[in-house]
This record gives C-alpha cells, sequence and structure tokens, in this order.
C-alpha cells in the first residue's frame, strides 16, 4: 500500500476473492502480455515532506513578482485579489466537484455561473455569454470559427494590434477548417522615429468578410479607433469582434456600445495571481441572436416541479456530447473555478472599486511615462489616447535595457523588438494599482545611469 | 456489507446514506438582488502619484457612462458564496462514482505546493533566468509522461482533454500535409466521447464511424477494416474503451491503421486504467492527451481548470505546438520557439501551469511504485464494485471490466423507472450519480468509476445503496421516480431553460422582455 490507495494488502485479498480471481494480474488478462506491467524508469516515491521541501526549494529559484518591481504586462496583469477570493475558491464544495450535470447537487456552481454570465454581460454591453472558455487567445480562435459559421464565409480579419499570441492561437484554430486570416496592419513608425495608428479599416471589408477582429486598448496599449467599424462590416454582413479588458471596461465604453457582434476579453488578471500565465479564464459573449452558434456550456435559470426558482446546462444541443461533430465545438471542461474567482472579485470591488483599480493603474502609469519622458533619449510612442500601458522609446536596444535593469532586482517591459523588428527601440511598461511610486522611481533611477 | 445505525424509512428518507442535504431550502438570492448602491467592500490605498483627470486622457464619447456591477460588502460576498458552496456536492463529502470523468481524491499537499508564492507570482514573459524552477517543473514532467505513456514527444500547452484532442488531430494533420497531402477523413467508434468528433470538424475533417461489437464490447473489426484507407488521416479510438473494456485487437488496429499511414490517436481520457500496466505507446498508439485532472491531481473545480498535456511518438515531435521547454547541456532551461513544423500556439501563454505543477508533484509522490500500483488498484476497486452489483444490475457486456463498467438501466422499465430516476434517488442516498445516458451506444446507461483512491468501505456501502434503490423501483417506484427529495431543488424543467432562455440577471422590470 503506497501512494494514495486507501485498500490495505488483506482488503485487496479478499476483494480478489469476491471477484473470483486469484491474483491481480488476473484483472490483466486482456492486455498484451508482452507489454504488460513495464518498467518505469522513474525514482521511487517522495514523502509528503519531501515532495513539499523540493517544491519549496524549486519555487525559490524563480524571482517572485511579489517581492521584486515588475512592468511587464503584454497581456498578463498582476492585480491585487482580496483575501477572500482564495478562501471562497478554496472551499472543497468549489474546487473538487465536477461539472454540473445533475443540477439538483450543483446548484452552488451552476448560480455562480448563471451570476458570472451576468456580470460579463453587464460588464461587456453583450447579450449573452457563455460559462468560460480557455482563454483570451483561445476566445479569439472561436469567435472567428463562430462568425465563419454565422455569415458562411471563410474569411477573417484580424488588426496586427491584437495580441500577437492570440493571433498565433488564431492561426492554429483556422488551419484546420481553411479559413484564412488576413493581417491588417493598424501602425507604422514613421521616418522621424514616431508611431502613427491607422484609423481607417474600412477598405479592407467587403462580403468576403466573416468578421474584423480589433482589441480595445490594443497589444500595444493605446485605444483603437473602432466608431464606424460595426456600420461598415454591417453593410456587407459582417460582425465586428472585440477582445476586450475586464478593468479598461470600468472606465471605457462598452463594446456593445460600439455594435460589437461577439466579445471575449482575459478575466483571469481579475481574481488572483498571474499564475505563469494558467490556468487563465476566456469571456466570451455575444449578440441575443448568435447564442446558437456560441461554443461552450451555458447556464440558465428555470424552476422545479414546485415552481421554485433553480439553474441548470442549457441550450446543450449546440455541445459536443449531443451533436458530436455538427457541435460548434469540442469545449467542454473550461475554467469554471477561474471565472468564480473573477465573479467574487468584480463582486467584491463593485463599479466603485474596479473603477478605482483603473483609475490608479492610469494614473501611475501616467506618472512612469511623465517621469521617463524626460529623460534623454526616451520618448513615449503613441499619439493616441492610451490607458496603463505604453511603449516607450528608448536611446538603446530594449534588451539592453531590459538586461539592465533585472540586473538592478527589476523586471522591466516587453522587449517590442519581439513583436516587430521596427520596435527593437521600444520598451512596452505596464503600472497598475499594484505598482509603487517607489518602484517608479527606482525604474527611473536605473535608466538615468545606463 | 456494513449496516447503518439510521431510522427506519420512513417517507421518502433513504434507509441508509449521508446526504449533506436535508430537503428543500428557499432560493439565494443572486449578487445582484443583493445589491445596494454605495456598498462596498474593501479599498485600494491612497494614491501615491498625482491624480489625473480622465476626461484629459478618454474622449468623452468612449467613456463608460454606467458600470452596473453588483454593490455588495465583504461579509455580503462571503456569506453568499459560502451559502452557494453549501448546494453543491463534491469529492470531499461524497462519493463520485463518475464513469469517464475519474473522479479520484487529491492530496491537500498539492495545493499547499501549487498555493507557493514562487510558482503563483511569476509573469509569464519574464526573462528565462527568472523562471528557472518554472521551467525545471514543464521539463520533468514532459519527461515523466513520456515514460507513462511511451510517448517521448510532450507538450503540456493543452489545457483540457478536447483541447489536447484539437492539439493532436492538428498535429497529425501537420504531419500528413508535410507528407504531401492532408487526407480527408478521422475514423471513430460510435462507443467514443463526443468531444472526438467534434474535434475532427473542428480540424477539418470529416468523422466516419465505426460500429461496435455487441458481444465483446469492442471495435467492429470487420468495419474497421472496410473504412480503412490511405484517405484516413487518423483513427481516434479510447483505450480502455468507454464500456471499460481494453481492445484486445489495438496491437492488430495499430498495425493495419499504419500500412496505410493513418496514425492512431489514443483519447487518454481512460488513461488511469492503463498507469503503471500498459504504455499506450508500446502498443502503437502514435499520439494521446493525459487529462492531467483525472489520471493525476487537478481537482475538478466544478469544470475546470484541467490540463489536456499531449505525448506523441518521436516522429510527430517537430509538429509540437511552440515553444517547447528544452534543457541546454549547462543545465539550464529554455524556451524552443524556433520550430519551424509546429502547428503552432494552442494558448495564450503555456497552458495551465498551475495544473501542471499540482500533477508534477503527485507524481513525484507515487514514483514508480506507486504509479504501478495506481492502474491496478483502480482495476481492482472497479472490478469489486462490478461484483458487489452482480445480482441486481445488468451489465451491458459482462466480463472483467478495467477502471470502470456500464450497467443496462432498462430491466427496470418494466416498474415504470428509468436510468434517471435511479441516478436521482442514489442522491438521496448521499451519493453523487454515475455518469448516465453515456456511452450512447447503450441504453438506459449507467457507467461507473469507483477510482483507485476509494476505500472497500466505501464500495461496499456504496453497492449497498445501489442495491437499496434496486429494491425500492420494484416496490416503490413512485419514491423512486419523484427522487430527489432530500435536495435544495427538485428536478428541474430543461424543456422551460432551452425555450425561454434566461441566460443572465435583469433587472426586473426589463426581465419580462429580455428573450
Amino acid at each position: 500500500m503506497s501512494g494514495f490507495i486507501s485498500t490495505t494488502p488483506a482488503e485487496q485479498q479478499a476483494m480478489l476473492a469476491r471477484i473470483g480471481v486469484a491474483t491481480l494480474d488476473d484483472l490483466f488478462r486482456d492486455l498484451p502480455a508482452k507489454h504488460y506491467r513495464p518498467t518505469l524508469d522513474l525514482p521511487p516515491g517522495l514523502s509528503e515532506m519531501e515532495a513539499w521541501q523540493s517544491l519549496r526549494a524549486l519555487s525559490e529559484t524563480n524571482l517572485d513578482l511579489d517581492r521584486h518591481p515588475s512592468f511587464l504586462g503584454a497581456g498578463a496583469y498582476r492585480h491585487y485579489a482580496p483575501a477572500a477570493i482564495g478562501h471562497l475558491v478554496s472551499r472543497a464544495e468549489f474546487l473538487t466537484s465536477y461539472t454540473p450535470y445533475q443540477p439538483e447537487v450543483s446548484q452552488g456552481t451552476l448560480q455562480a455561473i448563471y451570476e458570472w454570465q451576468s456580470i460579463v454581460c453587464a460588464l461587456t454591453g453583450m447579450d449573452v455569454s457563455n460559462a468560460s472558455v480557455y482563454d483570451a487567445g483561445t476566445g479569439v480562435g472561436e469567435a472567428a470559427r463562430m462568425a465563419c459559421a454565422l455569415t458562411r464565409r471563410h474569411r477573417v480579419l484580424v488588426l496586427d494590434t491584437v495580441n500577437p499570441s492570440y493571433r498565433d492561437v488564431l492561426a492554429t484554430y483556422t488551419s484546420g477548417p481553411g479559413i484564412e486570416v488576413v493581417t491588417v496592419p493598424a501602425w507604422r513608425r514613421e521616418g522621424d522615429g514616431t508611431l502613427s495608428r491607422v484609423t481607417d479599416f474600412t477598405p479592407w471589408i467587403d462580403g468576403s468578410v466573416a468578421c474584423l477582429i480589433v482589441q480595445q486598448p490594443n497589444f500595444l496599449g493605446w485605444m483603437e479607433q473602432v466608431d464606424g467599424l460595426a456600420a461598415a462590416l454591417a453593410t456587407t454582413g459582417g460582425i465586428l469582434v472585440v477582445v476586450a479588458d475586464p478593468v479598461s471596461l470600468a472606465v471605457l465604453r462598452s463594446p456593445g456600445e460600439y455594435g460589437a457582434g461577439i466579445v471575449t476579453a482575459e478575466g483571469k488578471w481579475t481574481g488572483g495571481p498571474v499564475d505563469f500565465g494558467g490556468p487563465l479564464v476566456g469571456m466570451f459573449a455575444c449578440r441575443r441572436d448568435y447564442v446558437r452558434q456560441m461554443p461552450g456550456r451555458i447556464v440558465g435559470a428555470t424552476v422545479d416541479g414546485d415552481g421554485r426558482p433553480g439553474y441548470v446546462l442549457t441550450l446543450a444541443t449546440r455541445e459536443q456530447h449531443i451533436r458530436r461533430e455538427k457541435a460548434t465545438s469540442n469545449i467542454c471542461t473550461a475554467e469554471a473555478l477561474i471565472a468564480l474567482a473573477t465573479t467574487i472579485y468584480l463582486c467584491q470591488l463593485g463599479p466603485q472599486g474596479l473603477r478605482e483599480v483603473a483609475g490608479q493603474s492610469i494614473a501611475k502609469a501616467r506618472y512612469l511615462a511623465t517621469e521617463i519622458g524626460r529623460l534623454p533619449g526616451y520618448a513615449v510612442l503613441p499619439t493616441a489616447p492610451w490607458l496603463y500601458e505604453v511603449p516607450i522609446r528608448c536611446p538603446r536596444p530594449a534588451a539592453d535595457v531590459n538586461r539592465a535593469l533585472l540586473a538592478e532586482g527589476i523586471v522591466g517591459g516587453f522587449d517590442l523588438g519581439q513583436y516587430s523588428p521596427d520596435l527593437a527601440d521600444a520598451l512596452l511598461l505596464c503600472c497598475t494599482e499594484v505598482t509603487s511610486r517607489a518602484d517608479i522611481d527606482r525604474l527611473v533611477r536605473v535608466l538615468r545611469t545606463l | 456489507m456494513t449496516t447503518t445505525d439510521r431510522p427506519a424509512e420512513t417517507g421518502h428518507s433513504p434507509a441508509r446514506g449521508t446526504s449533506i442535504f436535508s430537503g428543500r431550502q428557499a432560493a439565494v438570492p443572486t449578487v445582484f438582488d443583493r445589491s445596494v448602491p454605495g456598498r462596498r467592500a474593501g479599498s485600494l490605498p491612497a494614491l501615491d502619484v498625482p491624480a489625473v483627470d480622465l476626461d484629459d486622457i478618454i474622449p468623452l464619447a468612449e467613456r463608460r457612462r454606467d458600470l452596473p456591477l453588483p454593490e455588495l460588502s465583504e461579509l455580503d460576498v462571503v456569506r453568499h458564496f459560502t451559502r452557494l458552496s453549501k448546494r453543491n456536492y463534491s469529492i470531499e463529502s461524497e462519493f463520485y462514482p463518475l464513469g469517464s470523468c475519474t473522479m479520484k481524491y487529491n492530496p491537500k499537499i498539492d495545493e499547499t505546493i501549487a498555493a507557493l508564492s514562487g510558482f503563483r507570482n511569476l509573469h509569464p514573459l519574464q526573462p528565462e533566468s527568472t523562471i528557472q524552477g518554472a521551467l525545471h517543473v514543464i521539463h520533468h514532467i514532459q519527461a515523466q509522461l513520456a515514460e507513462i505513456t511511451g510517448l517521448p514527444g510532450v507538450s503540456t500547452q493543452p489545457v483540457a482533454g478536447a483541447h489536447g484532442e484539437l492539439t493532436g488531430i492538428l498535429m497529425a494533420r501537420a504531419a500528413h500535409l508535410k507528407a504531401g497531402r492532408a487526407r480527408r477523413k478521422v475514423l471513430i467508434p460510435d462507443s467514443a466521447h463526443g468531444t472526438n468528433p467534434a474535434t475532427a470538424a473542428m480540424a477539418g475533417y470529416e468523422a466516419i464511424t465505426i460500429g461496435h461489437d455487441r458481444t465483446t464490447g469492442e471495435l467492429d473489426f470487420d468495419d474497421f477494416r472496410a473504412k480503412l484507407d490511405d484517405d484516413c488521416a487518423a483513427i481516434m479510438i479510447t483505450l480502455p474503451n468507454t464500456l471499460g473494456l481494453f481492445e484486445r485487437r489495438i496491437e492488430e488496429i495499430c498495425r493495419l491503421a499504419h500500412e496505410v499511414g493513418c496514425l492512431v490517436y489514443c483519447d487518454g481520457a481512460n488513461l488511469n486504467a492503463l498507469v503503471g500496466n500498459l504504455r499506450p505507446g508500446d502498443v502503437g498508439v502514435d499520439l494521446l492527451h493525459v487529462n492531467l485532472h483525472k489520471t493525476f491531481a487537478v481537482p475538478h473545480g466544478g469544470g475546470g481548470p484541467g490540463g489536456g498535456a499531449i505525448c506523441v511518438a518521436a516522429s510527430l515531435e517537430p509538429f509540437l505546438p511552440a515553444p517547447v521547454v528544452t534543457r541546454h547541456p549547462d543545465g539550464t532551461y529554455a524556451f524552443d520557439a524556433d520550430r519551424p513544423d509546429t502547428i503552432g500556439r494552442v494558448h495564450g501563454f503555456h497552458g495551465n501551469f498551475n495544473a501542471v505543477l499540482r500533477s508534477y508533484a503527485y507524481i513525484l509522490q507515487l514514483g514508480s511504485d506507486g504509479l504501478a500500483e495506481l492502474g491496478a488498484n483502480a482495476v481492482l476497486n472497479a472490478n469489486y464494485l462490478k461484483a458487489l452489483l452482480a445480482d441486481d444490475f445488468q451489465c451491458y457486456v459482462d466480463r472483467i471490466c478495467m477502471h470502470e463498467f456500464v450497467l443496462d438501466g432498462r430491466p427496470f422499465r418494466e416498474h415504470g423507472v428509468r436510468t434517471l430516476d435511479i441516478a436521482k434517488r442514489l442522491i438521496d442516498h448521499g451519493y453523487h450519480p454515475p455518469t448516465i445516458y453515456f456511452p450512447l451506444i447503450v441504453p438506459e446507461a449507467i457507467m461507473i468509476e469507483p477510482t483507485e483512491t476509494e476505500s472497500k468501505q466505501t464500495l461496499d456501502e456504496f453497492a449497498a445503496a445501489m442495491i437499496e434503490v434496486a429494491r425500492e423501483a420494484r416496490e416503490t417506484p413512485e419514491i423512486v421516480r419523484a427522487a430527489p427529495h432530500l435536495t435544495p431543488v427538485g428536478r428541474l424543467d430543461e424543456v422551460r431553460a432551452a425555450r425561454q432562455p434566461d441566460l443572465r440577471w435583469q433587472p426586473r422590470q426589463a426581465a419580462g422582455q429580455a428573450h
């Protein structure tokens, strides 16, 4: 008896006798004998204490961003998560329950998902939401596939200011069914080193386009010009897909207000630590009339035989366990517990708290930009409005600047040279409410010495 | 068989069992119903930089006018979600014999390890020199999974079983394209999970169904041979299959598939039966996903997060999602993104790292000895439970099973009782129901998977409850048909939910016109 087995050898013998076989091996006669019970070239098991000590030591070899200043964003943002969240999502009834297929014993999870869907709709200004997708990246992939199914077209446009990782996932998700992805340039570097943004995307839109995907604010931190896009798409039957950001939505009008048909957003950062980028949780919402093409699980309110309110998984005829190859997606297990954490976060902060998080993040990023802007050779690049993340031109390659910062114990920004060779001298720097003035001042001090 | 000291059965109360519920309860109002304007929880530190006026930053037309989130105190929030939690069954309070779901107990130390600040507060784009511990975890679990499955190429980027399937079939597609053409078809047994055909369609393939042999419960071999040709990109097979039976001709299936260049994809949902007993790669499987949340240690969370690591044969390694974690000769770890044949990314960052970490800690604790016992005891527990139920329930295919078995609920029809009724009545006895109506090939299916972590007592008690429900179905079927009686709500009107969708909270005056 080792590992996490609950039966003793004596009990195992009694069980074998009840089955009517002599040995455990008798249960495996269907397996090819020459491959049965291979020797696994792995070390013997560790005790709990050894596992704890070894993994704690390993964790300490990482640079813990709770203890070091960091200005990295680029799609993953550190926000403070109130302590109640961790306690509530660790309750065994949430943590160790299965997908709520048996509604009578899953009302807790089902109601929490219904509340998540309601909050996602409130934030995005959309009519309906699902129970979650894996992350915003796969949300983009699912949105493109959904738009193609709705329009019966095979061509999607995506601005090059959408997070490059999301565009990679989009390319993967569309490769099988032969959907053509067209990347639309949304910025250019001018001769004098400044950045200018493209504001008119209508020339790209025609009757072959299933959707146009934009991110607001975009990967480079500034706000896209989205007015008129939905209308231009509507005249040719296309759909506006928006990648949103929950914190920015506290101060920006909702995608519903400017005509989005499908919205996805990364919900992870508002509810827990960055977790090395996973698990994440994708918000996924759309217009009412698109709901039957939506991927993933959906919870609906109903009543029991006595008229008592309750919740169930619904509109399941879209899903793989019923529709098999005709399903809207293969997704089933998604990110329920992370969605719960985000739901609790947004309930705790409420409209006022979320506005404060957005407001403080924006104020700190302004302070950072102002202070860095005073240093010779550094400049704030965008001319468009931006919120809490901004590309800054450096007097030397961004990679060199990051290396120098790391030597001082500071994790710098995202080296935009990895995004475009035209931006190899630019760092994408991010502040949130967890960034302190002292951190920013320290960053500026180090930059001054370079 | 154990007996309990409960009072004799009266009315709708079960004779035994330990349900956490004691009857119908009033609805819990939603967080929106609880909202009071101006109420709030917690606060931020005072702003330590100059304040800004958003009007100077965001054009007025693009500003948010209305943010209709609920307004609650911290106590409101804590009490609300604590109350909701009490409306759930969970593995830590009830036995969860859900077939195909492998609801095993996950050790608490893995939660403690997963909460370490040095793993949780890591940004996915931090410099590699600052995340060596995290990369060590990914690199080592790749090696562990390769050893357990016999498939050397591993990526932990997929975050769920279906996600792993999509990754694998896209890799098969990429391999065929590299060899000349993508091919058009994917063969899938009729007993397969619905994700298999859905995945094939998402990857641009036509799903071709293969029948099963009613006597053996295995793939219809003649049907397979008839449908296999060089236009098949892959066959997706579940091992053991969803009837809980091992496909005894698996090596022949793999050999025939390979003869026409067809790859063999194994749905790893049932890998729990094979761990330590058989490595799928050894019998000819080319690709397999591992549901880390089933076979290893990731609590299911009410529907995720999970992990869907993909494991592949050496010839398919170039097609793995990028980046992959590699080890330099100096012992340091790095992301290798320079992989020209990769299918690309399937996730925004590096997959569900926190789930990968839990599974790594679990495998470390099991080691070679614990892994060898895992699959053996999963199969022992299933066969023992099957034997206990043999006199009262009919097996769809009656032979030694693997980690799960499927009962046929049709005999109860003569009492006007269906499988759904039996499932709901088990709830009153304090058990989460087994998986029902799956696999689709079994009418009135009851699919039971006890997992290796359950004790003999739990299996004895559960079998007694099943037998009691069978007796109730014969003697007092009206009680079974009206079950569950002890839950906060009774059976819910699913037709109404689908026909009049109410998918979000709305202010009362607007609710009537919502849909």
